[in-house]
C-alpha cells in the first residue's frame, strides 16, 4: 500500500508542477459559454476574498513555469494532507 | 465548469449551499460508519488522499476541445468506480475547497453549486449510472464502455445542471444555456471518458487489487 502512496503522490506531482504548464490556455467550457453569451462581465471582479495563489500562480515569483509547478506542488501536498489528514482524525476519534 | 462568485444569485447560491452541506454531511456520515464498523476499511484513508492529490493535478491539465474552448478531467467516476459514491463526494468536495480556497478556481458563494455538479451529479449519480450500464453490458471485468459512457454523461449532467442554475439566476435563459453548455461538453466529456478509461485500465495492470477496495 505504501508503494501506491507513493506512486501515485509521485504521478500528481510530475502532472501538477511539469506537465500542467503546457496545458491549453484557452477559456473552459463555461467560459467560453459566458462569452459568447454575454455574461462573462458578471464574474468579472466579484470574487468576495483574495486566494492566496489565484489562477494557480506563486506571488513573487517571475518565471512561469515555477510560479506554476510551485502552486501546483502546494495544492497536491494540501489535497492529500487534508483528505489523509482528516481521515485519520476521525478514526481516532472512533477508537 | 466552475462556476465563479456572480454568475449565481442569492438564492440560487444559498439553496445549493445548503443542498451540498446535507449532501456532504450524508456522505462524511456513511464513510465514517463503514469504517468505523470495520477496521479492514481503514486502509482506504490513504488512497482517498492519493486520490484528492491526482484529481486535483489532472484538473489542472486543460486540454483543447473545438474552437479556442479547452476543458480538463473532472475525475467524479473514477473516483467513484475506484472507492465508492460517497467517498467520491468528499474527494471532489475537498478538492473543490481547495480550490476555490487557495487558488480562486470556482467562487465561494458558488462551492455549493460546484460541489452539487461536480461532487453529487460527477460522481455519485455518475457511479450510478456505471452501475446501470455495466448491470446491462454485463460483460468484461475491464469495464470499459461503462466507465467511458458514465464519465461522458457525468461532464454532460453537471454542464446542464450547472445551465440550470445560471438560468434560475436569471444570468442567461436556459433555452440559451443548455444547448451551448450540453454541447461543449459533450466533446469536453469524451476527453473525461478517455481518462478515465486510461486509469483505471492501467490500474488493472499495475495493481489489479486496488479494484477491490470496498465501495462506499
Amino acid at each position: 500500500m505504501k508503494n501506491v502512496i507513493i506512486t501515485g503522490l509521485i504521478i500528481s506531482v510530475i502532472l501538477a508542477c511539469g506537465i500542467s504548464y503546457f496545458a491549453s490556455k484557452s477559456p473552459d467550457g463555461l467560459e467560453k459559454v459566458a462569452e459568447d453569451k454575454g455574461f462573462l462581465h458578471l464574474g468579472e471582479g466579484k470574487e468576495i476574498f483574495k486566494a492566496p495563489m489565484p489562477d494557480y500562480t506563486t506571488r513573487g515569483l517571475k518565471n512561469e513555469f515555477l510560479s506554476n509547478s510551485l502552486s501546483g506542488l502546494i495544492g497536491v501536498l494540501i489535497t492529500f494532507g487534508i483528505t489523509f489528514g482528516l481521515g485519520y482524525l476521525i478514526i481516532k476519534r472512533k477508537k | 465548469m466552475h462556476i465563479p462568485d456572480g454568475f449565481l444569485d442569492t438564492k440560487t447560491w444559498v439553496g445549493f449551499s445548503i443542498i451540498s452541506a446535507l449532501v456532504i454531511g450524508f456522505a462524511i456520515k456513511k464513510v465514517n460508519k463503514e469504517i468505523a464498523d470495520n477496521s479492514e476499511n481503514e486502509r482506504r484513508i490513504p488512497m482517498m488522499g492519493v486520490m484528492s492529490a491526482f484529481i486535483f493535478a489532472a484538473q489542472m491539465l486543460n486540454f483543447p476541445v473545438a474552437g479556442g474552448t479547452s476543458g480538463h478531467f473532472m475525475g467524479g467516476v473514477l473516483a467513484a468506480v475506484l472507492l465508492g459514491p460517497f467517498t467520491g463526494i468528499l474527494i471532489l468536495t475537498t478538492v473543490l475547497i481547495v480550490q476555490c480556497l487557495i487558488f480562486q478556481d470556482g467562487g465561494l458563494t458558488a462551492l455549493g453549486a460546484n460541489v452539487f455538479n461536480m461532487g453529487f451529479i460527477g460522481s455519485f449519480i455518475g457511479y450510478y449510472i456505471y452501475i446501470i450500464v455495466d448491470k446491462i453490458l454485463n460483460k468484461s471485468r475491464i469495464k470499459y464502455i461503462s466507465s467511458f459512457f458514465a464519465g461522458w454523461i457525468s461532464i454532460v449532467l453537471a454542464a446542464a445542471m450547472c445551465a440550470l442554475q445560471l438560468s434560475l439566476s436569471n444570468t442567461v435563459p436556459l433555452n440559451i444555456a443548455l444547448p451551448a453548455m450540453v454541447l461543449v461538453h459533450a466533446l469536453i466529456g469524451i476527453g473525461e471518458g478517455l481518462i478515465t478509461v486510461i486509469v483505471l485500465g492501467f490500474i488493472l495492470k499495475v495493481r489489479p487489487d486496488l479494484l477491490e477496495i470496498k465501495k462506499i
